[in-house]
């Protein structure tokens, strides 16, 4: 595989890609939703992926409410996808999972398995992040089922992405998580109860009051994880803003920012004028550090652990630029 | 598939040749063995097996009247794709029962090339749901799946009335908090997790140190824990550290037990559960020898007479001794919801 250094400079094909909103990982009220979509309308993010991802209790907004979002998104021309659940384990579950899978006028975006068994042979869906896509012959296998796109999953790097991108098949996008806290693991504990010293299925829906999830320190003070009901997350945002020109010479088609409390319309709005030559990458880099609730990093991309800053690749970029 | 009077199999874990002889020896049904590289979730120095050690452990499991299952079941980057895919070929080449798979790319490989090959689907692939199996038994004709050890007793009595394969579940050793398959927390800290590399919080990347506190276990400089004189200090696995929420210092996402479904073997057999999966191809020889010969009692003595079934306080104490934090618990199988 060529290493970065050796990529042709006068590759012509690299074109801009789009920006994609992810879902909200986090519960916030009804009112808060609406809010924060009626502002994604008005930003430049190309498509916005919509629904309950994390976990199956958070019901302040119902399928209907989700549906009349995507239609007001798409009214302001976005591109509006479905997400469903990361983790499905009940019966309960699994039917709303049919439900929203029988949806014809959306694509789907699966999270689980059982996501892509129901969309399978169906005109087109994408997989999220936690659908492990390793390696090509795994890409082909669900090119073949009705992929259309894929997130790449957040622990691989650069040099893997490049090898699949040599091997995609036809017509399949690829879209890469760029910006936002990242999701790590999955379990069948609440967490935010376990904080609470709440069982789980009297858990009072405390997670609405965190809204950027709850940070969990090291004993010696230091930012590690953060506590989102069944989820983990890293405390630290993943900022790829450094590597989007490494991503078009990649032939990346779209970049995800993951939605958080605040800023998040400021985000986006800093990612488009990067992708569009009206700032630069270290004025880009040095803003959204400030914006993230605590530090950024961009090791997985780099080949090494998620929670390292490879800085010398910020230089090496801008002087490409 | 729901066949309640099928006998339960004994899948014990063999990190060796003396501990598979141990394992065949004290009747298990079968023995789960990784070749020695990354292509197995326990990716450890000095475990596993190299080609000679592989054939000798399957012809002295065969003899005996055991099988052996190869785990193959981490994820393949395109690097190292031919690592993988060569595992396959060894694997089927010696004679093996079954391989234990999580990778699409892996299985779609498998089913092609070695079409008689018995596949089962590993934890690792994360399977919770009849649905999501569904997908492994649709394309690969997979014939046996381990779902992961979040699923509560219901949940399992349902996959098991609605799967097409039967259904394999751990029933004993440590205990993954998260779902497997799915969890990064080790390559966030180290670079290497599960998936990539076949091992959590991996032994090159963990530090000890006796300060004033107490002795520190760091994971590639981030403090997992600190134990004053009066704690044992377990291996820091990172889920299983203290860490500060909100001015508290807990374990905030898992205490150090392990898990034992001892008590729960009738309701698993009546669930239809085709196989008891016993963790633990890491431990040593003696871990193998109590854990064998004790589910193995217990096993029987389900299968006898299901309904005056209770496990024995013998039991119970050797295996409270050979588990991690001395301490077990049901997990989730017990959980009351959903």
């Amino acid at each position: 595989m060529a290493p970065i250094t050796a990529r042709g400079s006068n590759n012509m094909s690299a074109s801009t890609p789009k920006l994609s909103l992810g879902p909200i990982l986090y519960y916030w009220d009804r009112d808060s939703v609406y809010e924060f979509y009626r502002q994604i309308a008005q930003t430049p993010v190309d498509i916005v992926y919509l629904g309950e991802t994390v976990c199956s209790k958070r019901r302040l907004l119902r399928d209907q409410d989700w549906l009349e979002i995507a239609a007001q998104l798409e009214q302001a021309g976005k591109q509006v996808v479905l997400s469903t659940l990361t983790l499905i384990e009940a019966n309960s579950e699994l039917s709303k999972l049919k439900n929203i899978c029988n949806n014809e006028q959306y694509m789907i975006e699966a999270n689980d398995m059982a996501a892509v068994n129901l969309l399978s042979g169906k005109p087109g869906f994408v997989t999220g992040p936690a659908i492990n896509i390793y390696n090509s012959r795994t890409l082909q296998l669900l090119a073949s089922q009705g992929l259309r796109r894929w997130v790449f999953p957040v622990e691989l790097s650069r040099d893997t992405l490049a090898d699949m991108q040599q091997q995609r098949p036809e017509g399949i996008e690829t879209e890469v998580f760029v910006y936002g806290r990242l999701p790590l693991a999955f379990s069948a504990r609440c967490f935010t109860a376990r904080h609470h010293n709440l069982q789980k299925d009297d858990c009072q829906l405390r997670c609405i009051e965190d809204a950027d999830g709850m940070l969990m320190s090291t004993r010696e003070e230091a930012p590690f994880l953060v506590i989102n009901g069944i989820q983990t997350q890293s405390a630290k945002s993943c900022n790829l803003i450094s590597d989007i020109e490494d991503m078009k010479q990649l032939g990346v088609d779209i970049l995800r920012i993951s939605p958080q409390a605040k800023s998040t319309v400021e985000i986006i709005n800093i990612f488009h004028a990067c992708l569009h030559g009206k700032k630069s990458v270290q004025a880009a880099a040095i803003e959204l550090e400030a914006l993230s609730p605590t530090g950024t990093c961009n090791g997985y991309w780099h080949g090494g652990a998620g929670m390292e800053l490879a800085e010398q690749h910020l230089n090496k970029t801008s002087s490409e630029a | 598939m729901n066949d309640s009077n099928r006998k339960m199999e004994l899948v014990c874990p063999a990190g060796n040749l003396p501990s598979l002889k141990i394992a065949v020896n004290n009747g298990a049904d079968a023995v789960y063995i990784g070749f020695k590289d990354d292509t197995n979730a326990r990716h450890f120095a000095g475990l596993n097996f190299n080609d000679q050690r592989a054939r000798d452990g399957i012809a002295y499991a065969h003899q005996h009247g055991s099988k052996v299952f190869v785990a193959i079941n981490t994820y393949p980057q395109p690097s190292g794709w031919q690592r993988w895919q060569d595992a396959v070929d060894h694997a089927a080449q010696l004679g093996v029962d079954a391989l234990i798979l999580a990778d699409i790319g892996i299985m779609d490989y498998a089913a092609e090339r070695w079409p008689d090959l018995r596949l089962h689907l590993s934890v690792q692939g994360s399977a919770t749901s009849q649905e999501s199996i569904d997908f492994y038994h649709r394309n690969f004709g997979i014939q046996r799946a381990v779902v992961p050890r979040v699923l509560s007793l219901k949940q399992i009595k349902s996959v098991c009335e609605n799967s097409p394969v039967p259904i394999e579940v751990f029933g004993f050793g440590s205990l993954c908090v998260m779902v497997e398959g799915r969890c990064l927390l080790s390559s966030y800290v180290t670079g290497q997790s599960p998936n990539t590399f076949g091992a959590c919080s991996p032994a090159s990347a963990v530090q000890w140190k006796e300060t004033d506190a107490g002795l520190e276990t760091r994971l590639n400089n981030v403090l997992i824990d600190c134990h004053t004189k009066d704690e044992s200090a377990g291996y820091p696995t990172l889920c299983k550290g203290r860490f500060k929420v909100n001015n508290n210092t807990y374990h905030a996402m898992e205490e150090p037990t392990s898990l034992n479904t001892m008590a729960l073997l009738p309701e698993l057999q009546q669930a239809g559960v085709a196989a008891i999966k016993i963790e633990g191809r890491q431990r040593s020889p003696a871990y193998i020898e109590q854990v064998s010969k004790v589910w193995r009692a217990a096993l029987d003595a389900c299968q006898r007479d299901p309904e005056n079934y209770q496990p024995q306080a013998s039991w119970l104490e050797a295996l409270e001794q050979v588990s991690e934090g001395t301490q077990t618990t049901l997990g989730a199988y017990h959980r009351p919801w959903q």
